[in-house]
């Protein structure tokens, strides 16, 4: 042979059996990017928003605030303190007199200032009220079954801890904006899964079907869209009766919220479903004699399923402000029944908010949350978007 | 452009019928009617009610007539101009809401050119200066202006304008010119007092209009023929204006439609905080005690602003584009 003529490079043979597929054979990294479920794909590029995982956190901890309100709540719902009506905001130190105390609040003193009639409180230097903690203060009913009296904090014995002011009643702002956000948040989610379920059934039906029934509902969506939401909102919940009880009435403005929000929803999965039906898996499905029902549930719908839940998420908020509005105005839910918008009904009063403009409080979560669901469902929205 | 106007106006009238049947449905939702409430209130102040009165009256509102039969009577009304009569006033509708349907016009229409001049601007920079310092922090402004309620801004505007300057920024025109009729001194004190609620309302509209605005001339400037123009030497300025610009108008019209229900809205709750001469604190007044005939007017004259704003958008927009004058339909 000539191989000596080469040089002193040997002839080298690769023992190892030849495989043909070594250019397919991926790293366990990108293994575990090729085999991850939409869901996978999703979450990972979720958590690379900074903003949406903040909001994300946030938002988790406001709903799981919402399992434990009595514990977390210093105060009773309607506990009054006859002797601290509209008492200002009450600031937490750490020192006394330089030395360290812990967590502590300087007790009120009262005052009424007989030129403007306005109740005046100041902090007694002299009074240093350190703040308990897992202790045992106001009984509540956890959830109006389990009788309880434990709390995450409260105050001194014989002192008062108002973080955020009380208001006419002596009532404790912060507690009861930690009770109206139970309420507050469930509206959202209770009126999101009612318009999620028409949104889905119309738009499902609509954009399937095509021909006419996909014409009546556009013109449907249409005159629903032409109407300013709000008046409508109005409207209807004034026709709730006046007997109903506010368990009821809560269900009734839920019920209404959802009604008529589901109208972007339809169009999307309308718009979606149009163009996914001439997709050949599809078409195989029909041929193998699967019903609309199944080919849209298992087949078509699921294919974007996540880009419609960014799209509830981003229009939570809207219902969550629909009902503060609705409560604002005093149409919506009525006081037993706590939210933030029956809250800041105290605040329409505006000479009442000019000398205690601490009242206005619960207008601080209501914009937390909305911004959380806003910059939430933004990163959702593109962490749903398979394109990006 | 004629055939266009007439089939838009053709698709214009059954949204009309439909919007005025819900409407009809809607205020007649509420258990009972207004003498029966009203029979209820006089009843429990221990006075004797007059059957044959209350009879006779409900005889004279045509209360008593089937539901369809009532419906064609106020839609027959409405179409002559009679708004129906509102029984809490004792007056026809008309007298009761005098100058309210004006100056809601005028305040829908101000806040949507405050929404143009301020938002055009602001997305034409946005997106030439994309991932600037400015163009993060006026994202960043409107973010927090779509984010937050505009009831809850005028109520916080109204409490800082009252411990700052200590005076009320309530109100569309000094107290003194109210149930004045219209004078030169009264539209100036008007305009002087609009400009609160037309910035409250306007916010969240403005915001949103610099998104849409910010991201349609991004996809613009991308494209080809804007990299030729420069190539060519055009001025970036020329550039900007003659052909990007024209193409990114196109929503800027067509957007009214999503945007007129929301301002319509928006302007209905923030007059109850401001307590403006509007419609919406009488709105509400009215759907409270149940004055059917007066609550219905104002949802229809809403409902009515809003179709009539997209319908005189949509001409705009085909007057703008030829492709939609042309090609028949208003799809979009």
């Amino acid at each position: 042979m000539s191989s000596s003529r080469r040089g002193d490079i040997p002839h080298y043979v690769n023992k190892a059996p030849f495989d043909p597929n070594v250019t397919e054979i991926l790293t366990p990294e990108q293994e575990r990017y090729y085999m991850a479920t939409q869901w996978q794909l999703m979450w990972w590029k979720l958590r690379r928003h900074r903003l949406a995982v903040i909001s994300g956190a946030i938002l988790v901890f406001m709903y799981f605030s919402v399992l434990i309100s009595e514990i977390l709540a210093p105060y009773g719902l309607s506990t009054r303190n006859t002797d601290f009506i509209y008492a200002p905001p009450q600031g937490i130190n750490l020192f006394h007199d330089g030395a360290f105390v812990g967590p502590f609040v300087y007790g009120l003193d009262y005052e009424l200032n007989m030129e403007t009639l306005k109740r005046e409180y100041t902090p007694n230097p002299e009074k240093v009220q350190p703040i308990r903690f897992f202790c045992l203060g106001d009984s509540y009913e956890f959830w109006g079954l389990v009788d309880g009296s434990f709390h995450l904090f409260c105050p001194a014995k014989d002192g008062t801890l108002f973080l955020l002011g009380t208001d006419r009643l002596g009532r404790d702002i912060l507690s009861r904006i930690v009770y109206g956000t139970r309420v507050s948040l469930t509206v959202g989610l209770f009126g999101i899964i009612i318009s999620f379920v028409i949104g889905i059934v119309v738009g499902g039906l609509a954009g399937y079907y095509g021909g006419w029934i996909d014409n009546l509902t556009q013109r449907i969506i249409e005159i629903i869209r032409s109407f300013p939401e709000l008046p409508l909102w109005m409207a209807l919940s004034a026709a709730l009766p006046v007997t109903w009880s506010p368990i009821l009435v809560y269900f009734g403005i839920t019920l209404i919220l959802g009604m008529l929000d589901w109208t972007g929803l339809a169009r999307a999965v309308r718009s979606k479903l149009l163009s996914l039906r001439e997709e050949d898996f599809a078409l195989a499905a029909q041929l193998m004699g699967a019903k609309p029902k199944r080919i849209i549930g298992r087949h078509l719908l699921p294919s974007f399923m996540s880009h419609l839940i960014a799209s509830a998420t981003l229009s939570i908020p809207s219902m969550i402000l629909g009902e503060t509005a609705l409560s604002f105005l005093g149409l919506g839910l009525r006081p037993p029944i706590t939210s933030w918008g029956v809250l800041l009904t105290e605040a329409q009063n505006i000479n009442a908010v000019e000398l205690y403009p601490w009242i206005m409080a619960p207008v601080i979560p209501v914009i937390i949350i909305v911004l959380a669901f806003n910059f939430f469902g933004d990163g959702l929205r593109d962490a749903a978007d398979p394109y990006r | 452009m004629f055939a266009y106007v007439i089939r838009r106006i053709l698709i214009m009238i059954p949204t009309l019928i439909a919007i005025s049947a819900i409407t009809f449905v809607i205020i007649q939702l509420p258990p009972g009617d207004y003498l029966s409430t009203l029979i209820a209130e006089l009843q429990s102040q221990g006075e004797n009610v007059d059957t044959a009165k209350i009879d006779a009256l409900r005889a004279q509102y045509g209360l008593d007539r089937p539901m369809i039969e009532q419906y064609l009577v106020w839609v027959w009304g409405l179409l002559n101009g009679d708004f129906g009569f509102s029984f809490e006033y004792q007056l026809p509708v008309a007298d009761v809401v005098g100058d309210r349907l004006f100056l809601t016009l005028v305040l829908n229409f101000t806040t949507i050119i405050f929404i143009w001049i301020v938002s055009f601007p602001i997305g034409i920079y946005s997106a030439t200066h994309q991932y600037s310092w400015g163009d993060y922090g006026l994202t960043f402004i409107g973010f927090i202006g779509l984010a937050t309620p505009n009831f809850l801004l005028a109520l916080v505007l109204l409490y800082f304008a009252n411990v700052w300057f200590g005076t009320s920024i309530g109100g569309l025109m000094d107290p003194v010119y109210i149930d004045q009729p219209w004078s030169v001194d009264k539209i100036l004190s008007v305009l002087e007092h609009l400009w609160v609620p037309v910035v409250v309302i306007g916010t969240s509209g403005t915001a949103g209009m610099i998104r849409r605005l910010r991201a349609n001339m991004l996809d613009e400037l991308q494209k080809q023929y804007v990299v030729t123009a420069r190539a060519k030497g055009l001025s970036p300025f020329k550039t900007l204006i003659k052909y990007p610009l024209r193409t990114a108008l196109n929503p800027f019209i067509a957007d009214i439609g999503n945007m007129l229900p929301q301002v319509v809205s928006g302007s209905a709750i923030v007059s109850m905080v401001l307590s403006l001469p509007t419609t919406g604190p009488m709105l509400i007044a009215a759907l409270q005690s149940q004055d059917m005939y007066l609550a219905g007017s104002f949802l229809i004259f809403l409902a009515l602003l809003t179709v009539v704003g997209m319908f005189l958008s949509d001409l705009a927009l085909a007057w703008l584009d030829p492709r939609i004058r042309l090609g028949g339909g208003a799809n979009r």
